[in-house]
This record gives structure tokens, sequence and C-alpha cells, in this order.
């Protein structure tokens, strides 16, 4: 996998969510991703940056245009120091929430991707990658 | 502080998103559309969604939410003009927006709130003419 392009958004209150979906929203459509995909993406983002945010108490976001076997894709890193998962598997499971939510949050994510990967550490913090690939597969 | 508008049209209220949505702004949004429907005693909200790009888990409990406390107080309420991508997100997603009435257009949304009322207004005339 060949990363084209690298940058930064630090995430530390709400506003700042609407100019990092923004931004995603620039990468996605500069590579040529359909609106379906460009929204699953988005929508995924928006809930891991909102874990982040309230769970991690803010965080630095990485925003990658990446390439593997010629196909373009878009790749997010979510990256807290917050308390971490105790039990990232329970995290993953649809209706569990240690919050008031919909326990939808990282489940949803998850589907909402191409490819979703997971790693927390209890009082280190919480470091998501997503990566949604333009043709969407 | 940013506010979304809420209007009054006769007895229903039409909330127009314009901007995307970030969590405080849907909670005011939430909490306004509730003390209005109490102030002026509306019987339908109409939220139309079209300019939303955007509707993530946390916003989906929103729009349950008004539409469950709406409910609460003899008010229906209709999301319309859903963009096709955000709808086939939200099942993706696992949100289904059980509870919730949706319309296609906003003429359409008026529609079918006209009629819950006249629904409402027949219900009481049928409930009126079985105790005589």
């Amino acid at each position: 996998m060949i990363v084209l392009s690298k940058e930064k958004l630090s995430i530390q209150k709400e506003q700042d969510v609407v100019l990092f979906r923004n931004r995603i929203k620039e990468l996605a459509t500069k590579i040529g991703m359909s609106l379906v995909n460009q929204t699953k993406l988005i929508t995924a983002a928006s809930e891991l940056v909102r874990n982040m945010l309230r769970y991690g108490g803010g965080g630095i976001t990485h925003l990658e245009i990446v390439s593997k076997n010629s196909i373009p894709g878009v790749r997010l890193v979510f990256a807290d120091e917050g308390p971490g998962i105790k039990d990232v598997t329970l995290a993953m499971k649809d209706g569990y929430s240690t919050g008031k939510s919909l326990g939808l949050g990282l489940p949803g994510a998850k589907r909402l991707v191409n490819e979703f990967d997971i790693k927390s550490e209890p009082g280190k913090g919480t470091t998501v990658t997503i990566i949604r690939w333009k043709n969407g597969l | 502080m940013e506010r979304i508008p809420i209007l009054k049209m006769g007895p229903f209220l039409l909330v127009t998103i314009q901007v995307d949505l970030y969590d405080r702004l849907a909670l005011t949004l939430e909490n306004d559309l509730i003390n209005m429907v109490s102030k002026t005693e509306a019987k339908g909200v109409l939220i139309d969604i079209s300019a939303v790009s955007i509707v993530d888990s946390f916003m989906g409990r929103i729009l349950g939410n008004i539409a469950s406390m709406s409910k609460i107080m003899d008010a229906a309420t209709v999301v319309v003009g859903m963009q096709p991508a955000v709808a086939i997100t939200l099942v993706e997603l696992g949100l289904t927006l059980a509870g919730v009435h949706t319309a296609l257009d906003v003429e359409q949304g008026m529609e079918l709130l006209r009629n819950k009322i006249g629904q409402i207004d027949t219900d009481e005339e049928g409930l009126y003419d079985s105790f005589i």
C-alpha cells in the first residue's frame, strides 16, 4: 500500500468535527469516490470522532489518500490518549454502550468501511484505523 | 449561540435543517422543538433534512427522540427529504428510525400530517358514536 497524501487534524471540540468531515469529503471527492461511498465513510468517521471526543477527551486524526493495486482509498486514523477500552470485543457488539448512546458507534462504523482496526490499552488510549476504497470493495 | 429556526405554519411546526449538524446544535433543536410544541400546541412537526448529507447514530437518535417526545405531547412528527445515500448508510449503520414517520418531500409530508390530524378527528367521532 502506498500513501499518496497525508495530513493531521487535531480534534478538541465539537466544532472541529464539522471541519474534519468537510476535509474528508474533499479527499474522497478528489479520488472520485461515489456519493454513497463518501456518505458511508463520513458517517463512520463521525461516529469514531464522537467516541474520541466523548471518551478519549479529544485527540489527533490522520487523513490519508492511499493506494493498493492502483485502487485509491481514504485512510483515517483516530488516536486518543484517553482511558482506553477495557474489553474491545464487548465494545464492538451492537447495542453495547458504557454511555447513554444506542451502542451503534463502533460496530456501525465497522460495517460502513472496508477495513477496520482497533487497538486499545487501558490507561494509554485508543487508536482506530479505517479505510474505504474508491470502488467500495 | 447557533440555532436552527423553527417556523409555525397553522397547526404545524416546520424545521428546515440547512447546515451540517454537530451534536450540541442537534440537542438544542430537540429542546427548542419540544418547547415550541408545548407553547404553540402544535399538532404536527415537519423536519426537512434534504440539505443534510450526514445522519449518524447520534443525529438518528435525536430524530427518534423528537418523534417520541412530540407524540407524548400529542403531535405527530414527519421527517422529509432524506437523501438516498443517507438512507442507505443509516440502514447499514443499523438505524431504522422506527417510530419516525417519513415522506419524500415537504408537500407529501404536509399531506401526511394533515391526514394524521384528520384521522384523530374521525377516530374521536367514532368513539363518540359508539358511546351513544
